[in-house]
């Protein structure tokens, strides 16, 4: 399958780097042309998450909350319930941390469309530290029923995952990191909600990521492919799961390592585990944040000393092939 | 549908309300009474006076909007439904059971006339907030207009003041939110547990316009609802004062039965299996003001 990938794209400084946040508030904007039922709330974060280019363009179907993040939330149901289409944006702590009680009850329990835009997931949001790097949010989205969960794996496919969760049923959520990062994708690239996408095709280990450690293994890959094959798979959408594309892979290479900006409890190494294990089992590894709290640091900092970066990632992957 | 009951009517039709709120709870073996018995009359006058709704259309787009955020007073929300003709009468006696519709706590995706789900506190007044700016948006709000029934003790969620803030900032004037102020929690009196008050003055720092209401007096339940939806510059906030277990007199301003069915083993309370048979005699006779006889 062609996926139209960005032209150089493997050379990091060749390819454009770009914030995720951005994509997905330019894809609300253009939304919201279209989707005249779409409704934009804010709490108090509207610039550093990106919800101000909506409200800047439509102020009347911008709605402020305040840090309230609990009444965000409610507000949204009580929209949703009156035929908007609302899109709650926020950090991603405070957005499903902080009112994930609220969000389990009136909306996921009722079966709200609403639609949940995070930014500032993960380690990549940097100096303001662990209470604001979300490492949780996969896991405490994916275990409520109903939820869709889509981490986008660079700018561009942030925008066409806010504009495609329009069209679905019941909550989303969408996760967006922060900082900048490789745009390695193109307006042409295909997007389909639920559906990964075989980036690269291998026969020796299936690399599993979301978000911008895709990039990191589509790299990996590369330089290794003298020594081995490797299989590439953007898991975008971590709920539902694409379990065909998932068990094809995994009886065709026999072995699996999954890598995210997420604590490893969880997340969407634990999400293909609990399909595997159950219906091919395969030797796995899981690479992400090893349950703890980070630190304050520069993105590429914390990168480093995590083993988030390329480096690292490709450090913890040969042992894996090693064994 | 009928929405022109005398207030004598409405104050029969609570009445039969509580009495059927007895049977339900009895029939569950679980489930809460107090609440329920104190906002019977306040439902009467909603469901037969007061809300521009109907039973055939639950999904009609002019109808009010009735949230009800202290979700666990379900027993008199489901009976007055039932005397109203959302459902049959039949299906109070499966509250609580597998299978039924009547959830312990009121689920919109098993009614969606109840317009929300609810149980877990403080969460009703955000979605109202919703429901009103929402009508806003449409220009549909003179139209009908968005209740929300809420507990006092749920006021000790920050939810609840979240959304009253923002009801305040955005003149929410199609909003009235209800307090069934009758002074109970879990555990204890609300004034030991976590004091409330000054009710008024607090959602008068808001915003809002609060009026006082002796919740048992139906005339005075239709005027202030009247009142409220002529306010025109404020969201409006009604402090309905109202005796938990009311009509029920070993139930009433009693926190013990904030949260059990009659049949319940409370020291210094009626024998057990005496509780419901007492309770039903009581609010037969309105306490012995009236015979029987004339109820039927």
């Amino acid at each position: 399958m062609n996926y139209f990938l960005a032209k150089n794209y493997l050379d990091e400084k060749k390819v454009e780097w770009k914030p995720m946040r951005d994509g997905a508030g330019i894809g609300m904007a253009e939304l919201g042309e279209t989707a005249k039922d779409m409704v934009v709330l804010g709490a108090d974060t509207i610039e550093s998450s990106r919800a101000h280019y909506f409200a800047k363009k439509f102020p009347e179907r911008f709605i402020q909350c305040g840090v309230a993040e609990q009444n965000l939330i409610g507000i949204s149901a009580g929209l949703s319930y009156q035929g908007k289409v609302p899109y709650a944006v926020t950090y991603a702590p405070f957005l499903i941390g902080r009112p994930w009680e609220p969000i389990r009850t009136i909306i996921a329990y009722p079966e709200r469309h609403v639609v949940f835009v995070s930014s500032h997931a993960g380690l990549a949001t940097g100096p303001d530290g662990p209470t604001h790097q979300m490492t949780e949010d996969i896991a405490i989205t994916r275990c409520l029923p109903g939820f869709t969960v889509i981490a986008p794996a660079d700018y561009e496919q942030a925008r066409k995952a806010v504009q495609a969760a329009y069209s679905l049923k019941g909550p989303v959520y969408i996760r967006n990191a922060r900082e900048k990062t490789p745009l390695f994708t193109t307006e042409k690239t295909p997007f389909e909600v639920g559906k990964a996408q075989v980036l690269r095709e291998g026969k020796g280990a299936t690399l599993i990521g979301h978000g911008y450690m895709v990039y990191r293994l589509l790299q990996i890959a590369e330089e290794l492919k003298k020594e081995i094959s490797l299989e590439v798979i953007n898991l975008h959408t971590i709920k539902p799961l694409d379990g065909k594309t998932i068990l094809a892979s995994a009886k065709k290479t026999g072995r699996v390592f999954c890598a995210e900006d997420h604590n490893v409890i969880g997340g969407m190494g634990s999400a293909v585990a609990e399909f595997l294990s159950q219906k091919h089992p395969v030797p796995m590894k899981f690479h992400g944040v090893q349950d703890i709290f980070a630190e304050s640091g520069s993105v590429k900092d914390l990168w480093k000393k995590y083993g988030l970066d390329k480096a690292g990632t490709k450090k913890v992957l040969l042992e894996f092939l090693k064994r | 549908m009928k929405q022109d009951y005398t207030i004598t009517e409405l104050e029969k039709k609570a009445n039969e309300i509580r009495q059927d709120i007895i049977k339900l709870l009895v029939k569950a073996g679980s489930g809460h009474s107090a609440g329920p018995l104190g906002m019977a009359d306040v439902f009467a006058a909603f469901y037969f006076r007061v809300l521009k709704h109907d039973p055939k259309r639950p999904a009609w787009k002019e109808r009010d909007r009735l949230i009800l955020s202290n979700g666990h007073i379900c027993p008199v929300r489901y009976t007055a439904m039932a005397h109203a003709g959302y459902f049959p009468k039949s299906w109070l006696a499966t509250f609580r059971k597998i299978n039924s519709k009547l959830e312990g706590h009121p689920s919109f995706k098993k009614i969606s006339a109840l317009e929300t789900s609810s149980g877990p506190l403080g969460e009703g007044l955000s979605q109202a907030c919703g429901f009103a700016m929402a009508a806003k948006m449409d220009g549909m709000q003179h139209t009908y207009h968005v209740w929300c029934v809420t507990s006092d003790a749920e006021h000790q969620e920050g939810m609840t003041w979240e959304a009253a803030m923002f009801a305040g900032k955005n003149r929410l004037n199609n909003l009235t939110v209800i307090i069934d102020r009758n002074n109970i929690q879990i555990d204890g009196y609300t004034e030991d547990v976590m004091p409330l008050e000054p009710l008024r003055e607090k959602y008068e720092a808001f915003g809002w316009h609060v009026i006082d209401m002796n919740g048992h007096d139906m005339a005075e339940i239709i005027s202030t609802f009247q009142e409220a939806k002529a306010i025109a510059e404020k969201p409006v906030c009604i402090i309905a004062h109202t005796i938990p277990g009311k009509g029920v007199s070993f139930m009433e301003k009693d926190y013990k039965w904030h949260g059990v069915p009659p049949g319940t083993a409370i020291p210094g309370e009626p024998e057990k299996e005496k509780q419901a048979q007492i309770a039903l005699r009581e609010l037969r006779t309105l306490g012995k003001k009236i015979e029987a006889a004339d109820l039927d």
